[in-house]
């Protein structure tokens, strides 16, 4: 939490793409530290919420609070450089830059503090030891699960508050899914704040502090991940478990 | 790393040839022979200015003719109307150049893909009716002549190895360019804008910088063209010229340095030799265009490096 508040608040967004109506009156906050997770099958309105925070698709009514700064009109740089930083579904890297470039594309002295606790390429890549043997190559070169740590890896130099992950374990292995949780974890303890949104539901119960469930452009359950776990009504009505 | 290491060597190597041969060659060759390796640097320049906006950042314009012709208009207007110096008459060349690109880049920016051609091209017509209709100014359809150089490099040669000096300057300096930071950014454009976005880039800022400077060079050639032809017309400023040079950098290969070179020196050695048997010129060159789009759709270094690959795979078993 900030000295005056959430570190995210959205306040009642509503967001169209043309006719399509696709959230209608969301709000969530999120406190500095913090990992909140988003669950919800296809076509919920999970991928919209973070392109209506980081300002790719501007909700018609409604505001989004950053660290205190309205940012709802912004522009997508404007906001990366207050300290947001997204992690793409699918793994979005440049293929035809190498990992190091793609690495110091992200980098930024960024709005997160500086010193020691700033992300470099070091700290990077101590994260995501992997990525330190494949430097040179071309990011097309990368399997899956490399493309989608030098994704995460990027973002982090961009030396964000807070992280926007789109469903960071689709299609990887479960092995990758582990070393995930498991990144996850150590960054949690950099107080950076974490919006998670996932279909992986045993992912994201194991990784959040608190959990919403999206049906339609609305939440429709917000509760610790134990609670949800345990709740099987809800599991079946929305998420299809 | 040995094979990066053998790559630039390969690359100095090359460089190293080719400007060797660009050097020696005119005390070899006929007079007629040193005009048209003049012209190959000159429209080289311009496919490399035009090579940083499509190749490089993925902005297929079809408006270079206009940065082009501004800076050939200018310069000539000054030349034989004002009687500046070949200096002044850089000077001003440059700042039209800037300021039609500036202006061109506010409007054309507003879109993309293939509108962003559309508009680029429509823009280039505007100042081609300029030039073709301010009779006052330009000359109309019968254009300005008498531009003459200064003294010191009236002779074919002498202006040739200005131009070299000029061109090899302006590869440096994008050679440079592409391989900085920045140069990396404009290939993040191109392949993902909303990428870039998330990670924080103006990617309109960053776009209209390269328009920029991609329109001064070309306004450089312009003037290059100007003082190498003594004369400027509509036909300079028309869409056959953006065409060409955009044939130019599709023929050499997008995204690369040698390309643009590669592609202006084939395509201006063929328009010269085909020319002096028929005056269908266009037509060869638009089926050349053809073959390299179904054959080598990333041009002739690209085929060359797909080459290159392929060898390296079979090399490694």
């Amino acid at each position: 939490m900030t000295d005056n508040g959430p570190m995210l608040k959205v306040e009642d967004i509503h967001t169209y793409y043309g006719d399509s109506y696709v959230l209608q009156g969301l709000s969530l906050e999120i406190a500095e530290g913090q990992v909140m997770a988003v669950l919800g099958r296809n076509g919920m309105g999970k991928t919209t919420l973070i392109r209506s925070i980081i300002g790719f698709t501007k909700p018609r009514t409604g505001k989004v609070t950053f660290d205190g700064a309205d940012i709802t009109a912004l522009q997508p740089h404007e906001i990366v450089k207050l300290g947001v930083a997204l992690v793409p579904q699918g793994r979005r890297i440049f293929p035809s830059l190498t990992v190091m470039e793609n690495l110091l594309l992200g980098e930024k002295e960024g709005a997160a503090d500086g010193g020691e606790e700033s992300w470099d390429t070091d700290r990077v890549l101590a994260l995501f030891p992997r990525l330190k043997e494949r430097l040179r190559n071309m990011g097309n070169q990368l399997s899956g699960g490399e493309q989608q740590m030098l994704a995460f890896a990027r973002s982090l130099m961009t030396n964000p508050k807070m992280l926007l992950l789109d469903e960071p374990t689709e299609g990887l292995a479960p092995l990758l899914v582990r070393a995930m949780g498991e990144t996850l974890s150590k960054l949690k303890e950099s107080k950076l704040a974490i919006l998670l949104v996932e279909q992986n539901m045993k992912f994201a119960l194991a990784s959040c502090d608190y959990v919403h469930v999206l049906n339609r452009g609305r939440v429709v359950h917000s509760s610790t991940p134990d609670e949800l776990a345990a709740n099987e009504e809800i599991k079946s009505r929305f998420l299809g478990v | 790393m040995r094979g990066e290491l053998l790559a630039t060597r390969g690359r100095v190597i090359a460089i190293a040839a080719v400007l060797a041969f660009a050097i020696v060659s005119p005390l070899f060759v006929d007079e007629f022979s040193v005009l048209v390796l003049n012209q190959c640097l000159i429209w080289g320049i311009l496919a490399l200015s035009l090579d940083l906006m499509l190749g490089y950042t993925g902005m297929a314009s079809l408006g270079h003719a206009a940065y082009f012709g501004t800076g050939a208009y200018a310069t000539a207007i000054m030349s034989a109307t004002y009687g500046a110096s070949f200096g002044e008459a850089f000077v001003v060349a440059i700042i039209a150049a800037a300021v039609v690109t500036a202006i061109c880049a506010l409007v054309a920016l507003r879109a993309s893909d293939v509108y962003f051609l559309m508009i680029t091209f429509a823009l280039a017509m505007l100042i081609w009716g300029l030039a073709y209709r301010w009779d006052s100014m330009t000359g109309g359809e019968n254009g300005i002549a008498g531009i003459d150089r200064p003294l010191f490099m009236e002779d074919t040669i002498t202006y040739y190895y200005f131009t070299l000096i000029v061109a090899a300057g302006v590869f440096l300096f994008f050679s440079v360019l592409v391989h900085s930071c920045f140069g990396k950014t404009m290939v993040g454009i191109r392949e993902s804008e909303s990428r870039m976005r998330a990670l924080g880039y103006n990617v309109w800022l960053h776009k209209f910088i390269i328009y920029m400077i991609s329109g001064l060079f070309s306004g450089l050639a312009g003037f290059l063209w100007v003082y190498y032809n003594s004369y400027v017309a509509p036909t300079d400023v028309e869409l056959v010229t953006s065409f060409n040079a955009l044939l130019m950098v599709s023929l050499g290969g997008p995204g690369t340095l040698a390309g643009p070179l590669l592609g202006s020196t084939i395509f201006v050695i063929l328009d010269n030799s085909v020319n002096m048997f028929t005056e269908r010129s266009l037509t060869v060159v638009g089926c050349i265009y053809i073959v390299v789009v179904l054959f080598a759709p990333e041009g002739i270094m690209g085929f060359i490096k797909q080459l290159r690959t392929k060898a390296q795979e079979a090399n490694n078993g």
